[in-house]
């Protein structure tokens, strides 16, 4: 199993280069003078030539590879121009925003698709069955940011003055407490810079920093705005997740040795639990891995519906204001996060079937 | 091929006495399925309205009311909710399905005009990274060693960003309009085709038929296109219906960000975008080009479906 992963790392290593050489090249080939993007149209030629140099714009392209490289080994993604604080100080700020509302996607997802899936595949051809799969063909062909927007119409103007009234926007009603853990467990913030960002990162996952202060205020209000940008990012993954589970499960329970366990006297729900469901689980996690990329991508669009600033909204920010070093660090961040889930999803290949182990 | 097909499957049409091909067989199975032939019927209608469109349009998609003559004025403003005669609207007001946008132009013949625009969509860029994609996956399954490895890591790379958000930095490159978001879209679907096209190229390599024609003296341009490439139809197929729907998705979320059509075109996805803040106030702009944008994307994903399921020689009994 060790050797198995071990192997698998190393055959994504030269897709790690690709990445970094595709990032690195993209930045470099948005048009536009970076200078006056940054410094307004009137800034002088004399203050752009110094722009430039400070920033070792002037350098050979290839230096500035090396040099790029260096940095993201070292975990310096530069200065972004338009924030000017340190690329990673945002990352830390912005990803737990995007890394909440794709978790509670994928939950709302999973939770609703498989037992759906499962149930369509018990009663097949029954009312559930049909009703699942027109939902599962609807859920997969809405666009995200209509879904979302009707949402909020729905949830936060005609349910108004109802209990089911939900914010149309933001990650927390302005004035609810959110003391960091750090400050309530009275730590004194660290100087290391790693800690440091670890510390803040944690404290800006509003419902984690919830549970861990014992805050039910933040926590429920948390809750509240996450509930509907969850539904529209989590909708497509949770029809493609009940569809793959019902035609995996059909698939198996089809199968000898499911009529053998019916014959041998097993109750029916331990036959579809225990021996059906497992083994349409591999078929389930690559759905799962593939459509947690498709979460990121979809995340640009929810943020920007729902008024979130995370990785997402942000980078697409900085794509259209040239901030290179956003650009360069926000789109790798989010392309090794892909390729460590492909890695993960590999990996539980191999530990759901163990024949996969030994190619 | 086709000979060899019939008689493997066990259905019932094969056995009859009149002989068909694949594709006669496969038509009967599509008809057969509910859902595919919903999907079918979906896109006839769409077929129909974007062909027809100049003609069915009661308004020029880009004139403003204000700009119609005899148009009474008190009712040319912006946003009006959809006005129908039929369900009580009064009679003076002038009739307009859908209401006017933010800029006092008729919304449904805007979302007419969108379909004709969607359906192009779908087309070109599909057509587009189907041309590159399978001449990309031929050279490589066919050639393999250092080129095969080149070309899938390139398309290993483009796979491992989220589709929509290296669309959209490579439309910041091209610079913002649909031309380059239909090319944006084009280039990051290539992969899936490739790798289709690669899959079937290396399951045929091997066989019989293809030694033979090597063994008369056919060049290798000769193999791949016209031995190699006909094999290879079918997923390309199912791949490519199940890629417009996806494609068609992909361009209305960048016009949505304002990275594709802009405008006036009355392109679905920006029409949205445009109004995307006066959804409380005029939901009816925001709810009926997401409608149809998820009717076209429906047609086309339940057609693929369908297809799939037809096409598929090994699903032959099954329903």
């Amino acid at each position: 199993m060790i050797q198995y992963i071990v192997r698998r790392f190393l055959s994504s290593l030269p897709v790690l280069f690709g990445i970094l050489l595709v990032t690195f090249t993209l930045a470099r080939v948005i048009p536009g003078d970076p200078c006056r993007a940054i410094l307004g149209e009137r800034a002088t030629q004399e203050v752009c030539d110094r722009f430039i140099r400070e920033k070792g714009l002037d350098r050979p392209i290839l230096v500035q590879f090396w040099v790029y490289l260096g940095e993201i080994a070292r975990g310096d993604f530069g200065q972004s121009f338009r924030y000017s604080m340190p690329v990673t100080r945002l990352l830390v700020e912005r990803l737990p925003t995007t890394l909440e509302l794709s978790f509670a996607a994928l939950s709302v997802a999973m939770v609703i698709g498989i037992p759906l899936g499962i149930l369509a595949a018990v009663r097949h051809n029954s009312w559930i069955d049909v009703l699942t799969m027109i939902w599962a063909n609807i859920g997969v062909s809405m666009p995200v940011f209509w879904l979302g927007l009707m949402l909020a119409y729905v949830f936060s103007l005609l349910l108004k003055d109802t209990s089911f009234w939900l914010p149309p926007s933001g990650r927390l009603t302005p004035g609810v407490p959110d003391t960091p853990f750090y400050e309530v467990w009275n730590l004194s913030f660290p100087e290391n810079g790693f800690l440091a960002g670890l510390y803040v990162f944690i404290s800006r996952l509003n419902i984690l920093n919830a549970l861990l202060t014992a805050n039910w205020i933040l926590l429920k209000d948390a809750i509240q705005h996450l509930i509907l940008p969850a539904l529209a990012l989590g909708t497509i993954p949770m029809a493609l997740i009940a569809r793959i589970t019902r035609s995996a499960m059909l698939d198996v329970l089809g199968q000898d040795y499911i009529r053998t366990a019916r014959a041998k006297g097993l109750p029916y729900h331990a036959v579809v639990f225990k021996h059906a469901f497992r083994n349409s689980l591999i078929p389930l996690v690559t759905v799962i891995g593939l459509s947690l990329g498709s979460l990121l991508g979809g995340a640009v669009l929810t943020e920007t519906i729902f008024g979130l600033s995370g990785v997402g909204r942000t980078l697409y920010d900085a794509i259209t204001a040239r901030d290179y070093g956003i650009v360069q660090a926000f789109t790798v961040v989010i392309a090794i996060i892909f390729v460590i889930i492909n890695l993960i999803v590999d990996i539980s290949y191999a530990y759901l079937d163990p024949r996969i182990r030994l190619r | 091929m086709e000979e060899k097909k019939q008689v493997t499957s066990l259905d019932a049409e094969a056995l009859s006495l009149r002989p068909m091909n694949l594709w006669q067989l496969a038509w009967r199975r599509l008809f057969r399925r509910r859902s595919a032939l919903a999907g079918l019927a979906i896109l006839g209608v769409l077929v129909f309205i974007a062909m027809t469109a100049d003609w069915l349009a009661p308004y020029d998609p880009n004139l403003s009311m204000l700009d119609v003559e005899n148009y009474p004025h008190e009712y040319a403003k912006r946003r009006v909710p959809p006005c129908i005669h039929l369900f009580g609207c009064p009679r003076e007001q002038p009739q307009h399905l859908a209401g006017l946008d933010g800029n006092i132009r008729d919304e449904f013949s805007r979302l007419l005009f969108g379909a004709r625009l969607s359906l192009i969509i779908g087309f070109s860029t599909v057509t587009f990274a189907i041309v590159i994609g399978t001449i990309l996956g031929a050279v490589s399954g066919y050639f393999g060693g250092w080129i095969d490895n080149i070309i899938m890591r390139i398309m290993d790379v483009l796979l491992s960003f989220p589709s929509l958000l290296l669309a959209i930095a490579i439309v910041t490159v091209l610079g913002p309009g649909l031309i380059n978001a239909l090319l944006a879209i084009g280039i990051v679907s290539i992969p899936a085709y490739a790798r289709v096209m690669r899959a079937s190229v290396l399951s045929v390599r091997e066989m019989d038929f293809i030694t033979a024609t090597r063994a008369i003296g056919g060049s290798d341009a000769l193999i791949l296109f016209s031995r190699i490439l006909p094999n290879a139809f079918t997923p390309l197929i199912v791949q490519g219906t199940l890629g417009i729907a996806s494609a068609i998705l992909d361009a209305a979320a960048l016009s949505f960000l304002g990275l594709g059509a802009q405008p006036p075109t009355p392109e679905w996805g920006s029409m949205l975008g445009a109004e995307r803040n006066q959804v409380f106030t005029a939901p009816h702009l925001v709810f009926l080009p997401g409608l149809a944008i998820m009717l076209t994307v429906l047609s086309f994903n339940l057609l693929g479906d369908g297809l799939r399921d037809a096409l598929d020689p090994r699903l032959a009994h099954e329903h």
